[in-house]
C-alpha cells in the first residue's frame, strides 16, 4: 500500500516563481509586455495618488454632500428621505431573510456601505454626528428586517408575493412621502422642482423600470400576436423609440408634450422626464420580454391548450411566468443602463446628480477650475452603484442557473 | 343554441360573440380606434395651441436665414445661410464625428479585446480594468470629464502642451500635422478610388479562381500591389503633389496651418471612442471565444499554417458572431453623438435646438431630426438583416 499512498499525494502546488514564469515571462514578447505594463501601472498609480492626495482640492465635494444626496430638497423636510432610506433598508433585510443567497450578499454589502459612509474620514462640520448616527442606524434596520424575515420564513409564514407587494407599496409610499400634500401640516408639499441629486437619479431610474414593465410586457405580447393591426402598431412604437437617441425622446416629452395636451392638463417637469424615461424603457423592455417569450417552447402552448386553457389564461398562467423568469438578468441590465441614462435629464434642466455637480461648480468662483474633482467624484458614485449591481446580477444568474440553458 | 335570436348573429352555426375570427377583428378594430382617438386628441390640442399662439407647423422656415454662427462646419457656413442649410451642416458634423469615432473605437476595441485574451496576466487585467471602469460610468459623465475636466483646463496657446508628432494641446483645441489636399487632388482621386476598387476585385476573382482550380494565384499579394501601385503611379503622373504636409506653427496669437480639432470635437470624439471601445472590446472578445477549439485543431490537422488558420477558419467564424453586435455598437455611437449638445459641439441635435430657440418651430424641427435618426437606424438594421441572411446561407 505504500506505493499507492505515494501515488495519491497531491502534486506540488506551482510556486510563485513557476506562476510568474508562466503568466508573465513565458517568452520574450511576454516579458516585454510585462515590463511595459508594470511601467504603465507604476506611472498611473503614482499620478493618481499624487493627484488624489496632494493636488486635488476636494472642497466642492466634501462641503456639499447633502446637495449630492438630495439636491435642493428642503433641509427641515429631510427626515422624509431618511424614512424612505430606512424603509428600503428594512425591506432589504426582510428580503435577505426570506431568500438568503445572493440577496443576503447584497444586503451585507449595503450594510458595509452604510458603515463606511458613517465612518467617512471627513470633518464633522461637513458630515455631522447626527447624519453618521442615522447612517449607522440603517445597519440595525437591515439586521431587524433580516431577523424578522428569517424567523417568519422558518415558520413558513412569509409568502414571496407579500414581500414583492410590500416592495411595490414602499415604492408608491416613497413618491407620496417625497411629494407631500397641499393641506397637511405634517407633510407639506415639496414641489418636484426641489427634488434632486442621487435621490432623483434613483427615482427616475426606478420609476422608468417599474412603469415600463407592464407597458413593455403588453408591447411584447402585441408584437408576438397574430392580429396584424395590433402587431403593426406595437412594432412601429418599439422601432421608432429604439431608433432615436434618448435625448430626443426626453426633449419631446419635456418641450413638445405641453403643446399636445389641453391647457387644463399641466404636467410638471420631473413627471414629464419620468414619462420620457418610461416610454424609452418600455420599448427596450418589450424587446427583452420578447426574447423571453421566444425562449418558450411550442409544447408549452400546445399543452396549455390541451388542458383546456384559453389564449388569455395560457399567456397569463403558463407563458408569462416562465418567460419573465428568463429575462430577469436582462431587466437588471436594463435597469443599470437606465440608471446611467438618467444623467441625460441634465439636458432638459432637471437637478439630478450630474446637474447638482455642475451647479455646485458654478455656485462658488473659487471652485471654478475644480471640474475634474467634482465629475470624478460623480463618476465614482455611478461606478460603485452600477458595478455592484452588475456584480450582484451576475451572481444571481449563476445561482439560478439562468443564461446557462 | 338559442334559436330565438335572429339568424345574422350566427356564422356557420356559431354565435358571433363566440366566433374567434369575429372576436379577433373586433379586438383589432377596437384597439386601432383607441389609438387613433388618442392621436386625434393630441393633434387637435396641438392645432388649437398652434392657432392660439401662432406657432407655425410648416417647413417654410427652412428657407429663411439662420442668423446664428456655427463654431465648426464641414461645409462653408455663415449666418446668412438658411435654417435648412444649417441643419444639413449639423448633420454632416454628426456624420463626421461618427465616422472618425467608429474608426478609432474599432481600433481601440480590437486592441483591448486582444489584450483581454492575452496570456500575459498583467496585460489581461489592465484591459479588464479598462472595460469594467468605462462601461459602468455614464457616457455623459465621461464627456463632462473630458470636456470640462481636461480640455477646458488645458493651458493657453502660448504654453501649449507639445506631444511628439508634433501635436499641440491647448485651450483652443488640438493641433496636429495634417495632409491637406492641393489643386491637383482631383486629378489624383481617380487613381486612389481605382486602386481600391481594382484591388478588391482582383482579390475576389483570384481567390475564387484559386478555390476552383486549386492553383496558387496569390490574391492577397496582387491586391496589395494594385492597392499601393495605382495611387503611386497617379502621384508620379500628377504635375504637383496632390497632398501637402501642413505643420502647425505658433504665431502671435494662435497656431497657423496643420489640422485643428476644436476642444468640443476632440472631447466628444475622445469620450465616444473610449466609451464605445470598451463595448466593442467585449463584442470582439465574445466572438473570438465563440470559435470552438475543435475548429482550430481541425484546421491545424488539415495542415494549414497558423496565419491560414486565422484567416480562413478563426476569423470567418468569429466575424459571423462579431459583426451584428458590432454594427449595433456603431449605431449606438452615432446616436450617442447627440450628447454633444451638453458640451457644445454643433451636431444635428444642437442645431435643431438652436433653431427651436430662434424660430420656435419646435414640432417640424423635431419630426425632421427624429426622422433622420430613425432612417439611420433603419438603414443599419437593413444592412444587418442582409448580412445575417448571407451568413446563414453560408452556414448551411
Amino acid at each position: 500500500m505504500a506505493t499507492s499512498e505515494s501515488i495519491v499525494t497531491r502534486p506540488p502546488q506551482p510556486g510563485i516563481v513557476v506562476w510568474l514564469k508562466k503568466n508573465l515571462f513565458s517568452n520574450w514578447l511576454n516579458t516585454l509586455l510585462t515590463v511595459f505594463s508594470v511601467t504603465v501601472i507604476f506611472l498611473t498609480a503614482r499620478g493618481l495618488i499624487n493627484w488624489i492626495f496632494f493636488q486635488a482640492d476636494w472642497a466642492p465635494v466634501v462641503q456639499n454632500l447633502r446637495l449630492y444626496a438630495v439636491g435642493p430638497y428642503p433641509a427641515e423636510q429631510i427626515w422624509r428621505v431618511w424614512v424612505i432610506v430606512y424603509m428600503v433598508s428594512a425591506m432589504m433585510g426582510v428580503s435577505a431573510g426570506k431568500w438568503g443567497g445572493t440577496v443576503l450578499v447584497f444586503a451585507r454589502a449595503m450594510g458595509v456601505a452604510y458603515l463606511l459612509l458613517a465612518l467617512l474620514p471627513i470633518a464633522l462640520e461637513y458630515l455631522g454626528i447626527n447624519t453618521r448616527l442615522m447612517l449607522g442606524g440603517n445597519l440595525l434596520a437591515i439586521l431587524a428586517g433580516y431577523l424578522a424575515g428569517s424567523r417568519l420564513e422558518r415558520r413558513n409564514r412569509l409568502k414571496a408575493r407579500w414581500v414583492l407587494l410590500a416592495w411595490l407599496a414602499s415604492f408608491g409610499l416613497t413618491i407620496l412621502l417625497l411629494g407631500g400634500f397641499r393641506n397637511v401640516a405634517v407633510l407639506p408639499r415639496v414641489e418636484s422642482g426641489q427634488w434632486g441629486g442621487l435621490m432623483l437619479t434613483f427615482l427616475l431610474a426606478t420609476v422608468g423600470i417599474v412603469a415600463s414593465f407592464p407597458i413593455g410586457v403588453l408591447l411584447a405580447l402585441g408584437r408576438q400576436s397574430k392580429l396584424p393591426i395590433v402587431k403593426a402598431m406595437c412594432i412601429t412604437f418599439i422601432e421608432v423609440v429604439r431608433g432615436v437617441p434618448l435625448v430626443t425622446i426626453l426633449f419631446m416629452t419635456s418641450i413638445l408634450l405641453p403643446l399636445f395636451l389641453p391647457d387644463t392638463l399641466r404636467i410638471d417637469r420631473v413627471l414629464r422626464a419620468m414619462l420620457g424615461m418610461t416610454l424609452f424603457a418600455a420599448a427596450y423592455m418589450a424587446e427583452n420580454v420578447r426574447g423571453g417569450l421566444q425562449s418558450i417552447s411550442r409544447g408549452q402552448y400546445e399543452a396549455a391548450h390541451a388542458m383546456g386553457l384559453n389564449n388569455f389564461q395560457t399567456t397569463l398562467l403558463i407563458i408569462l411566468p416562465q418567460a419573465l423568469r428568463v429575462v430577469i438578468p436582462a431587466i437588471v441590465g436594463q435597469f443599470i443602463a437606465l440608471f446611467m441614462d438618467t444623467t441625460l435629464a441634465i439636458i432638459i434642466g432637471l437637478l439630478e446628480l450630474l446637474a447638482v455637480g455642475s451647479a455646485i461648480l458654478n455656485s462658488n468662483p473659487q471652485w471654478l477650475l475644480l471640474d475634474m474633482e467634482v465629475y470624478a467624484f460623480i463618476a465614482l458614485i455611478f461606478w460603485v452603484f452600477t458595478y455592484s449591481m452588475a456584480y450582484a446580477s451576475r451572481r444571481v444568474e449563476q445561482a439560478v442557473g439562468l443564461g446557462v440553458r | 343554441m338559442d334559436s330565438h335570436l335572429p339568424r345574422f348573429l350566427y356564422r356557420k352555426g356559431v354565435p358571433v360573440w363566440r366566433d374567434v375570427v369575429v372576436l379577433k377583428w373586433v379586438a383589432q378594430i377596437a384597439s386601432a380606434v383607441l389609438v387613433i382617438a388618442f392621436i386625434y386628441f393630441l393633434i387637435s390640442n396641438l392645432l388649437e395651441a398652434a392657432e392660439a399662439r401662432g406657432l407655425g407647423l410648416g417647413y417654410g422656415f427652412l428657407k429663411t436665414a439662420a442668423g446664428f454662427p456655427m463654431a465648426e462646419s464641414v461645409i462653408p457656413y455663415d449666418p446668412s445661410r438658411s435654417f435648412g442649410y444649417a441643419l444639413w451642416a449639423g448633420f454632416l458634423n454628426t456624420i463626421k464625428v461618427s465616422i472618425v469615432g467608429i474608426f478609432l473605437a474599432t481600433i481601440l476595441g480590437l486592441i483591448a479585446a486582444l489584450a483581454r485574451l492575452s496570456t500575459n496576466w498583467l496585460v489581461r487585467n489592465i484591459a479588464g480594468v479598462y472595460v469594467n471602469i468605462i462601461r459602468n460610468i455614464p457616457l455623459l459623465v465621461q464627456l463632462f470629464i473630458w470636456y470640462f475636466g481636461i480640455f477646458q483646463q488645458l493651458p493657453g496657446v502660448n504654453q501649449a502642451l507639445s506631444l511628439p508628432g508634433p501635436v499641440y494641446l491647448s485651450q483652443r483645441g488640438l493641433y496636429m500635422v495634417g495632409m491637406l489636399p492641393t489643386d491637383t487632388f482631383s486629378e489624383w482621386l481617380p487613381f486612389l478610388v481605382g486602386g481600391l476598387v481594382l484591388s478588391w476585385l482582383a482579390y475576389r476573382l483570384l481567390l475564387a479562381y484559386q478555390v476552383r482550380s486549386g492553383r496558387a494565384t496569390y490574391p492577397a499579394l496582387v491586391g496589395l500591389i494594385l492597392l499601393i501601385g495605382l495611387p503611386s503611379v497617379g502621384w508620379l503622373i500628377a504635375s504637383a503633389p496632390p497632398l501637402e504636409k501642413s505643420v502647425p506653427v505658433l504665431g502671435n496669437f494662435n497656431f497657423t496651418g496643420g489640422l485643428r480639432l476644436t476642444p468640443e470635437f476632440a472631447a466628444l470624439l475622445a469620450g465616444l471612442v473610449v466609451y464605445t471601445g470598451a463595448f466593442i472590446a467585449e463584442v470582439i472578445r465574445g466572438g473570438i471565444l465563440s470559435v470552438s477549439k475543435g475548429q482550430i485543431e481541425a484546421a491545424k490537422a488539415m495542415g494549414l499554417s497558423s496565419i491560414q488558420t486565422l484567416r480562413l477558419v478563426t476569423l470567418p467564424l468569429a466575424l459571423r458572431v462579431i459583426i451584428p453586435p458590432l454594427i449595433s455598437q456603431y449605431l449606438n455611437l452615432t446616436k450617442n453623438s447627440s450628447l454633444a449638445v451638453a458640451i457644445g459641439f454643433v451636431d444635428m441635435f444642437f442645431v435643431g435646438r438652436t433653431i427651436i430657440n430662434q424660430a420656435g418651430q419646435a414640432l417640424p424641427v423635431f419630426i425632421l431630426i427624429m426622422a433622420i435618426y430613425l432612417s439611420l437606424s433603419l438603414f443599419t438594421s437593413l444592412i444587418l438583416n442582409f448580412y445575417n441572411r448571407r451568413v446563414q446561407l453560408v452556414e448551411r
